[in-house]
């Protein structure tokens, strides 16, 4: 009972800040106000919890596992979920259904902690599912909105299509290796042509959730119509957790395929850097550009990825939460600047540092860090998913992406350009105010930013867990 | 002495930046700053010849080590040899013109200065860097910077400029960071400069990193044709920037290309050593006969910059000691001298409001002091012995006599005969430009340099004259380094 209680300490948290939830939901009278407050110290609880009385061992036969690093990872997504509930706080607090918001969050956020942690296929696509039904009910969270809907029924549509996918390329695996266990499958992997459609198309399946091109299609349109808040955990938590089961997937379930699994990863990384970076060039809207900026990003992690486990892993990690920083710093400024003004394209960003400058420094801290240039953390973060893809010695295709840091470059400076370069004929933003959790919350992420490289024994420590 | 400090200054002024109140705090605060800087860089050459002449030996001194990223082998790991005092030097010299030049700047003071010493940041702590990852980690820095400095304080087409500067320089540093990684990978996963230069790298693994390692620190110096970037960017920067970008920052690749490039890579070197002649040589005489055509003040300078960073890249492409000893002696002298001009035509643009040399004439009487100044660095440009261009130059030069076959020869004279050419831009325009009766009306009531102006002006013309009249002391200082360098080559020529 004790190794029940200890094991499964994360998702017993959330599941008890999802009972709270309902309670409060019934109990109704609560002003928006106090409850969001409410909320976000449930999660800094939450997220302070997790780093106490962790304990490694699995569960159930081989069901569920535990290990440090998956206690790590599930740490990071605690902590964007508290982050998004502070950097967003100027929309949650005037949305009309504030429990459900974080109900449908911390319930996918449960599916995604099952999901790191599950240790057969079985309860990896019941998690999956869970993990991804309420973030197409997030995304359409703005009711009275079109292109909420339309973006929802974007989502869940290629959703349904990625899981048919991913259970077609189950049920084949399972024929022909007879084990639904992680454990078991490496052992019975030949590399027979049913094998490798098997993991081709599990592979597409995460593909699709970590918006790898050419199956990045929806990205863009659901993170345009999302509310913002929406959009930021979609993009920081859900890729995350995604990137996290898809290392796994690779290095220990799918190590026999590590020759296919290679050349298929080169290839899709030339592609998402690419496509990425060119469609990133001409966006206008704030949000289709971060959609496309995150796309291109994840190129990167690829490329991380495809170094192999030793470099790998520990690379992706870190970047990852560098990512929550920037990434949801970068969407914090974009949803307080939304909210007040009503503007999301680039143009409107012109001049905002002569009027709002603690927003016009965030937001740049956040793109630097996005586009990789030092001293912010991102330097390192994309500085060692290139060592790792480097490690395998295939030098044509790290130059590469290399150079693909520089196309980043030209599309994060265009912001930072808006920002601080003076046109004559352009009449700033107003001065926008800024409430204490917001601004709080961007404090939080751009201390995160300059300090998460700098402290460079975050990075030895992720190495260190297993 | 501590090399640490020489990164803590200017963090710590960086910081009580953020908190100064107002114009004034600012200005005094980064001047006070930048004094500093250039007594630890004094405290550190003096510490530095006493060491040596103690007999202390070892290639780097003062080193120290901080461990950083463990798992991945990278360490905080300073040190320095005679080159990277005398770039330090210079830095610290530099600087200070540069806060000093810019006190009149009205827009946005505080993050101005902001910049500009975290742009001195970035140089320090390259030239004192033994570690590459940490290095490129401060090369980096100084990319962004330079970027805002174009575009806010800029003037032209300066958006074109920024974006141009940034993207040219950042395609650089993808092209170091992969040459890096090779090295990393190839020599059991360390970056250490001292250890690597310890490590067997075959030949045809210098083959490939050399050229991209070479190029990328070559795009940050100017080397032909990457150059394209150095005349727009300098034409569109504030006085302070162009300062730092022609002064500091092209000297950042020229210490990179012999540090890293030459220095690790010493068959990549010799194998590729044709190129480098040819390219410089063509950057020379190309430079100087395009800076012919100009007639922007600054414009002119930026050529002239290309023609003399060739010469620094010759003497390195021409892998003898001398030759060496005359490249790094070329950057400081060029990095002082070049920063003068730039403070100058700065200066000069402050009153007259026109860049243009047609439409000046006669400055001579309403402002001596700047005329003057403006004098030195041209004569300094055109190699009058004396200053400090003249004895670079002829180091240089003289080390690729040393190389006896027709090829090298040919690079040599072409090379020397530039300075015909540059007497000839340089002289026009300053004649024009000073000498004979005041052509704009408008121009009478100017006025001369004040305090801090002239200040900026001394620190940097007394940097060029100390060299000029006695160079000995720095070619002491760079000997050894560039032998160290040299005896790798396996050459055989002194």
């Amino acid at each position: 009972m004790k190794d029940f209680l200890l094991l499964m300490k994360p998702e017993l948290q959330l599941t008890l800040i999802l009972f709270l939830l309902v309670f409060v939901k019934l109990g109704r009278g609560i002003k928006n106000d106090l409850l969001l407050q409410l909320i976000q110290v449930l999660l800094l609880f939450n997220f302070v919890l997790g780093f106490f009385l962790n304990r490694n061992g699995h569960l159930f036969g081989d069901l569920y596992q535990s290990t440090s690093l998956f206690i790590f990872e599930k740490n990071i997504l605690n902590l964007s979920a508290y982050l998004v509930s502070l950097v967003c706080a100027d929309w949650l607090r005037k949305s009309q259904n504030l429990p459900e918001f974080f109900l449908l969050m911390v319930s996918s956020m449960l599916g995604m902690f099952l999901m790191i942690s599950s240790g057969n296929l079985l309860i990896f696509y019941l998690s999956l599912e869970l993990s991804s039904i309420p973030v197409a009910a997030m995304v359409n969270f703005d009711l009275l909105k079109r292109k909420s809907s339309e973006a929802a029924m974007k989502l869940i549509l290629s959703s349904a299509f990625s899981s048919g996918v991913l259970l077609f390329g189950i049920s084949l695996l399972y024929g022909s290796t007879g084990t639904i266990s992680f454990s078991e499958i490496p052992a019975r992997l030949n590399g027979n042509t049913l094998q490798v459609l098997a993991f081709i198309l599990i592979f597409c399946a995460f593909a699709f959730k970590l918006s790898i091109v050419p199956f990045h299609l929806w990205t863009a349109d659901v993170y345009e119509g999302a509310p913002i808040a929406a959009t930021s955990f979609l993009s920081v938590a859900s890729k995350g957790a995604f990137a996290f089961v898809f290392m796994g997937f690779l290095y220990k379930t799918f190590l026999p395929l590590g020759d296919i699994w290679y050349g298929m990863l080169v290839l899709l990384t030339l592609c998402t850097l690419l496509i990425g970076n060119l469609f990133a060039l001409r966006q206008q809207n704030i949000k289709r550009f971060l959609a496309f900026s995150s796309i291109a990003q994840v190129g990167f992690i690829l490329l991380g990825v495809s170094g192999g486990a030793p470099l790998g892993s520990p690379s992706v990690v870190y970047f990852i939460l560098i990512y929550v920083f920037s990434n949801l710093a970068a969407f914090g400024v974009a949803s307080v600047i939304s909210e007040q003004t009503g503007k999301e394209n680039i143009d409107d960003y012109n001049g905002l540092y002569k009027t709002n400058p603690f927003l016009s420094w965030v937001l740049t801290l956040a793109l630097f860090s996005l586009a990789g240039i030092p001293p912010t953390a991102g330097f390192f973060g994309k500085l060692f998913l290139i060592t790792a893809g480097a490690s395998k010695g295939n030098y044509g295709f790290i130059l590469t992406g290399a150079l693909n840091l520089v196309i980043s470059l030209y599309y994060y400076l265009r912001i930072v350009r808006a920002i601080f370069f003076e046109k004559n004929d352009v009449t700033p933003l107003k001065n926008i105010h800024v409430s204490v959790s917001v601004r709080f919350g961007l404090i939080i992420c751009s201390g995160g930013v300059l300090l998460t490289g700098l402290f460079s024994w975050i990075y030895d420590y992720i190495q260190s867990l297993h | 002495m501590n090399l640490s400090l020489l990164i803590l200054i200017p963090s710590l002024t960086v910081l009580a930046l953020l908190v100064t109140r107002n114009r004034s705090q600012v200005c005094w605060l980064s001047f006070i700053g930048s004094l500093v800087q250039i007594g630890l860089a004094l405290a550190l050459y003096f510490a530095f010849t006493k060491e040596r002449a103690a007999g202390n030996s070892s290639q780097m001194l003062f080193e120290q080590t901080h461990e950083l990223f463990r798992t991945l082998h990278i360490r905080l790991h300073f040190g320095v040899d005679g080159i990277s005092v005398a770039m330090i030097l210079l830095t610290s010299l530099v600087v200070a013109a540069g806060v000093l030049v810019s006190w009149k700047i009205e827009k946005m003071t505080k993050e101005f200065y902001f910049l500009l010493i975290l742009l001195s940041l970035g140089a320090y702590g390259f030239f004192i860097s033994l570690d590459l990852f940490v290095l490129f980690f401060f090369l980096e820095i100084s990319v962004i910077p330079k970027y805002l400095f174009i575009g806010i304080w800029g003037s032209g087409k300066k958006q074109y400029s920024a974006n141009k500067l940034a993207l040219m320089l950042m395609s650089g540093s993808a092209l170091i960071l992969v040459g890096i990684l090779g090295l990393y990978f190839t020599c059991g996963n360390d970056f250490d400069i001292l250890h690597l230069s310890q490590a067997t790298i075959p030949d045809n693994v210098q083959y490939i990193i050399f050229p991209l390692i070479f190029l990328g620190f070559g795009v940050f110096t100017a080397l032909f044709p990457l150059h394209t970037w150095v005349p727009d960017g300098h034409s569109s920067a504030p006085t302070a920037g162009s300062m730092f970008l022609a002064g500091i920052s092209m000297k950042l690749g020229g210490y990179g290309c012999l540090r890293v490039a030459i220095y690790l890579l010493p068959n990549g070197a010799t194998h590729y050593a044709t190129i480098i002649l040819v390219l410089s040589a063509i950057a020379i005489l190309y430079g100087a006969f395009v800076t012919m055509m100009q007639k922007d003040l600054k414009y002119i300078n930026a050529y002239s910059s290309v023609s003399h960073v060739g010469f620094t890249l010759l003497g390195m492409g021409m892998l003898t000691q001398t030759a060496i000893v005359g490249s790094v002696m070329q950057m400081v002298s060029h990095g002082l001298m070049t920063a003068l001009f730039f403070a100058v035509i700065g200066m000069i643009y402050d009153r007259t409001h026109t860049r243009m040399v047609n439409e000046m004439g006669g400055l001579m009487k309403v402002m001596p002091f700047i005329s003057t100044a403006l004098f030195i660095v041209g004569l300094c440009s055109l190699g009058l012995p004396g200053f400090s261009g003249f004895v670079a130059e002829v180091t240089i030069l003289v080390g690729s006599w040393q190389n006896n076959d027709l090829f090298h020869r040919t690079a040599t004279v072409a090379a020397a005969a530039s300075i015909v050419v540059t007497a000839v831009y340089i002289l026009r325009a300053i004649g024009q430009t000073v000498m004979g009766p005041i052509r704009n009306k408008s121009f009478e009531g100017l006025r001369d340099a004040a305090w801090n102006e002239k200040l900026a002006a001394i620190i940097l013309i007394a940097g060029i004259l100390t060299i000029g009249l006695m160079p000995g002391w720095l070619y002491q200082l760079l000997q050894p380094a560039a032998e160290i360098i040299t005896s790798r080559l396996g050459l055989g020529i002194k």
